[in-house]
């Protein structure tokens, strides 16, 4: 009789454990997964500060350079793109729309190279100091991007770490904490592609 | 019988130990010594600091003393980092990483800038606080470097144009924060020292009432006589280092430097000469 107590308190025991165990990772993913969100609206602020500064970039160069309309409607029509994409919860654990996020993005700072680099052939606009001041600006944000996306990228991985740990991940599936999907450096746009006249 | 096997033993162990000392030497300290290509984020122990052997001593120590009165009545952070040579690394990524390790600007404020010059490569860069980004925005960092700092490094006049362009961030961003008044934080150490008496205090008291003679208390002041410089050094520097980076001077007009633990976000403005 003794030994059948002791066995259920055993269970009973590791039974508590286990609940204690699963409390202490649910809210350890909890935390981490605020932190995602907090790091990716400040990835979401920088982008946003990028495409608020289109408009005014775009006049000024159209002030100096409106002969230049493939340049200048395709920078406008890939900031549009780029604005139209509304990235949710469901985008940042789904790394195929996450993808598509990312490729808007980087098309439009491909459209914004390109301007900028049209921009070079026209010495009066680029000693306008309205144009230097947007020049700053927009390396400015470009810059802060950069930052914001990698700072995002370790936040999700210390994220992603904690929750495929086992025996963690099991308690992770079940309470619905996904993988976050990641920032991935794209080869080739570091250059700006050449320009075609 | 039992030799052998703890000859062999003590064998293997210090085997163990040549492969971990070598180890260490072949692989870490190459590391840490820096051969690798990056050049190495600088620890800023001055608000001026040139590695090009550039500025003479005395216009280094102007310089320093603009900046240590300006940290005095605005607490807001200005340091001036001149190198040689960035290799492939980028102006951005280095003056980043060397603001914020060092911490330039207070914790809560953010309130710190760092002007880098890399002068064999031409190129510079004033890297903004994000609580300075209000008034010391991109545009604005790109006017100062190209209007104030550019012209005197074109002529080679580097003290002039460190000069000049400190003094621009320094009157764009005088007024966003005032120095807090010298807080009594730095004498708390005190505390703990009374407590510490108080305690020992209390257990010799329990001690002698429990203990047959001198012997147990005379124990107890070697005990922490043992421990007491330790521990009264640690809080008489722990205490000084806290007054150094709140004050940021000692009494020799200004003292050394150390970031006061601000953040950056990436702001601010590149160019070259």
């Amino acid at each position: 009789m003794k030994k059948s107590i002791i066995v259920l308190l055993g269970i009973l025991g590791i039974a508590v454990l286990a609940v204690l165990y699963s409390i202490r990772v649910y809210n350890n993913l909890f935390g981490m997964n605020q932190g995602v969100g907090a790091s990716w609206a400040q990835v979401e602020n920088q982008y946003q500060r990028r495409a608020d500064l289109i408009p005014n970039l775009v006049n000024t160069v159209k002030g100096f350079a409106a002969q230049e309309k493939s340049v200048l409607t395709d920078v406008v029509e890939a900031r549009a793109k780029a604005t139209s994409i509304q990235v949710t919860k469901e985008v940042l654990e789904d790394p195929g729309a996450f993808a598509k996020f990312q490729s808007a993005q980087d098309q439009f700072s491909s459209a914004i190279s390109r301007l900028m680099a049209v921009s070079e052939n026209y010495p009066t606009l680029r000693s306008n100091e309205n144009f230097l001041s947007l020049q700053n600006e927009l390396a400015g944000t470009e810059n802060r991007i950069s930052v914001e996306r990698k700072r995002y990228n370790e936040v999700v991985q210390g994220y992603n770490t904690r929750r495929g740990r086992f025996p963690g991940v099991l308690i992770a599936n079940v309470t619905g904490f996904r993988e976050k999907a990641y920032f991935k450096a794209q080869e080739g746009t570091e250059t700006p592609p050449p320009v075609k006249f | 019988m039992k030799n052998p096997s703890f000859a062999s033993n003590r064998l293997v162990a210090r085997d163990l130990i040549h492969l971990v000392i070598w180890t260490i030497l072949i692989v870490i300290v190459p590391e840490e010594a820096g051969f690798s290509q990056d050049v190495k984020i600088p620890k800023l122990l001055r608000r001026v600091t040139d590695f090009t052997n550039t500025l003479s001593a005395s216009e280094l120590d102007a310089v320093e003393q603009d900046l240590a009165r300006f940290e005095d009545s605005t607490s807001t952070q200005l340091v001036v980092v001149m190198i040689p040579t960035l290799g492939d690394q980028s102006i951005e990524d280095f003056a980043l990483r060397t603001a914020e390790l060092n911490g330039v600007g207070q914790k809560k404020r953010d309130n710190g800038v760092l002007l880098l010059i890399v002068k064999d490569d031409r190129k510079m860069r004033i890297e903004v606080g994000y609580g300075l980004e209000g008034v010391l925005p991109d545009g604005l960092a790109g006017q100062i470097i190209r209007r104030e700092i550019t012209p005197y490094f074109r002529s080679g006049d580097y003290y002039s144009g460190i000069k000049a362009g400190s003094d621009a961030i320094m009157l764009a961003t005088r007024n966003e924060y005032k120095a807090e008044p010298k807080r009594k934080t730095t004498d708390l150490s005190w505390i703990f020292g009374l407590l510490f008496f108080a305690f020992i205090f209390y257990m010799m008291m329990h001690r002698a009432r429990r203990s047959m003679g001198m012997m147990r208390g005379g124990r107890i002041p070697m005990y922490y006589g043992g421990g007491f410089p330790r521990s009264g050094s640690s809080w008489g520097s722990s205490g000084g280092r806290r007054l150094d980076s709140e004050s940021g001077s000692g009494s020799s007009g200004f003292g050394g430097f150390s970031g006061g633990g601000g953040s950056f976000g990436g702001g601010g403005a590149s160019g070259s000469w």
